[in-house]
């Protein structure tokens, strides 16, 4: 039995695994202790707890326990490891070098770091997403103390040369901090082989809870330290002063934990459905893949379908919920910037839809997926002006458009 | 965002969708809207001796509120004379479709596609061009 609408966006936010629910429940009721409180059971018993989630992330990024720090989640280790290296290695420079797909969390932060007076570099992509790695090179002074690119794109899942990019950081003696929300707990990201100095990532994208984050921070070759970004009771060896959130920390745990159990089966199956949906409605006359399939991630797809307007689109797949690369319900029509980033037009950025799989997500589900886009973008083309002219071979770029 | 019923069923059971022969010396047709901007609108009006418009059709590549409005217009259309037709206004096309503030784009272009129709038909007819006011987006 089908419920509708059915979840397929799972870049934007995926659903608490019920092993993670279980392990959390406790910590919402009876073990309700500061894991700050020295002087009794309940403080010991969450600290143990977290301590414990500590170990659980650890083991699935292959880095020590100790160089986890919490936070409220992505957006907050992303403005901590900008604004936190750019205040700390301040006598050494104050140029950062990032992208221009990165998520807004790292692009509005750095816009505040130029403000501040700081130089930042946004390197551009290819038509596949990816960034150019001589680019990146030469775009390195001796000013730079930081290269900042994601692990993996959250709107076309494409992920970036890692490896790569910290090899030329290495070598320049930089630090490479990657934004690795839509990455981490999905495919295997280890921070020792990437060559990582400081990671993002947050409990919502993989199954855990909203709410709670971490910010990997190396310890060794080279120790890095961040300046913390709120003044408080100096938790988190300083860089990040708050209560913490015990229970959320123990879901960011355990669903660390069932990510690392469960990586290879779940993707096997994910990225089959993925492949099936994809190749079905790349069936569909004039629909486009948008970014790298070779560098992506197993459980994304992005797909334009030409002569069909986003926002209409949506409206028409009602019953699948889905992004479009379109942010139409502000009054100017704003296509994604990531798509156009990759070269593509506004009208192409416009009918866009992003698929996000999840480990939740049922064969039954994709057949009434593929069907249920196929009518809709049936019943649009039959209404679009633009369709019926396309049809007829008249080049759309040959008519004067009355620009509003 | 919330559509209003109104909106819902015109988009789900679009009037008049179509196209007229563009060719006949009756039929008027305006195209308005761009491409990159996320709408394009294309409203045909058939007007017979007497100056009633007896045909309308419409395609449109666009939202929701903007298929609504003109599924809309064509509705209106039929039936009123080229006189009356000039007379619809985008607001009344806001009230009956409840349409929020940041989808009056959507009524005015319907209003624009109106006009330019029987503009178009008057050229053909070789009545002199009505001025339209320009860009109001």
């Amino acid at each position: 039995m089908l419920t509708l609408p059915i979840y397929l966006d799972n870049n934007a936010t995926t659903p608490l695994d019920p092993r993670v629910l279980d392990a959390m429940m406790p910590y919402m009721t009876n073990m309700f202790g500061n894991a700050a409180s020295r002087n009794h059971p309940f403080g010991w018993q969450a600290e143990e707890a977290v301590d414990y989630a500590r170990e659980q992330i650890a083991s699935l990024i292959n880095c020590s326990p100790k160089e986890i720090i919490f936070t409220s989640g992505a957006t907050e280790s992303d403005n901590l490891a900008i604004k936190g290296v750019f205040e700390m290695y301040a006598s050494k420079g104050n140029h950062i070098i990032t992208v221009t797909t990165e998520h807004k969390a790292v692009l509005d932060t750095c816009k505040h770091i130029e403000k501040l007076g700081g130089k930042v570099t946004y390197l551009k992509v290819d038509d596949k997403g990816l960034i150019d790695l001589k680019e990146l090179e030469e775009a390195i002074t001796d000013k730079t103390i930081l290269i900042s690119v994601m692990y993996a794109n959250n709107e076309i899942g494409v992920i970036q040369p890692i490896r790569e990019i910290s090899a030329i950081a290495k070598k320049r003696g930089i630090l490479f901090f990657t934004d690795a929300t839509q990455a981490v707990g999905k495919i295997p990201v280890d921070v020792e082989a990437d060559g990582i100095d400081l990671m993002a990532f947050s409990g919502h994208k993989m199954y855990g809870p909203k709410g709670v984050g971490a910010l990997y921070v190396r310890r060794k070759n080279p120790r890095v330290k961040v300046t913390a970004q709120m003044d408080g009771g100096g938790h988190e060896r300083g860089m990040r002063s708050g209560t913490l959130n015990v229970p959320g920390i123990v879901g960011l745990g355990k669903a660390a934990e069932v990510a690392k159990q469960d990586m290879e089966a779940d993707t096997k199956r994910i990225a089959a459905m993925r492949d099936r949906l994809e190749r079905e409605l790349l069936t569909i006359e004039e629909s486009y893949v948008n970014g790298s399939t070779e560098h992506r991630l197993p459980h994304v797809s992005n797909i334009s379908f030409k002569y069909v307007e986003g926002e209409g689109l949506m409206m028409g797949v009602k019953d699948i919920a889905v992004s479009s690369g379109s942010a139409c319900t502000s009054a100017s029509l704003e296509p994604s910037y990531v798509l156009k980033a990759l070269g593509l037009s506004d009208d192409l950025a416009h009918s866009s839809l992003r698929f996000g799989l999840s480990r939740f997500t049922t064969e039954e589900e994709i057949d009434f997926a593929i069907d249920h886009v196929k009518q809709a973008v049936a019943k649009l083309r039959d209404l679009s002006p633009l369709w019926e002219m396309f049809k007829e071979g008249i080049d759309l770029n040959s008519i004067e458009w009355a620009e509003h | 965002m919330a559509y209003s019923d109104k909106v819902i069923d015109h988009y789900t059971n679009p009037r008049n969708v179509g196209t007229l022969d563009k060719g006949k010396k009756n039929v008027g047709t305006g195209l308005v809207g761009a491409p990159e901007c996320g709408d394009v609108m294309r409203l045909q009006i058939e007007v017979d001796e007497n100056q009633v418009i007896t045909d309308a059709k419409f395609k449109t590549f666009g939202c929701g509120s903007a298929i609504a409005s003109s599924s809309l217009a064509t509705e209106w259309l039929k039936g009123k004379t080229v006189d009356e037709a000039l007379a619809i206004d985008n607001m009344a096309i806001v009230e009956e479709l409840a349409l929020p503030p940041v989808k009056i784009h959507c009524s005015v272009l319907a209003e624009d596609a109106i006009k330019t129709a029987i503009n178009d038909y008057r050229v053909k007819n070789g009545l002199p061009e009505l001025e339209l006011p320009k860009s109001h987006h």
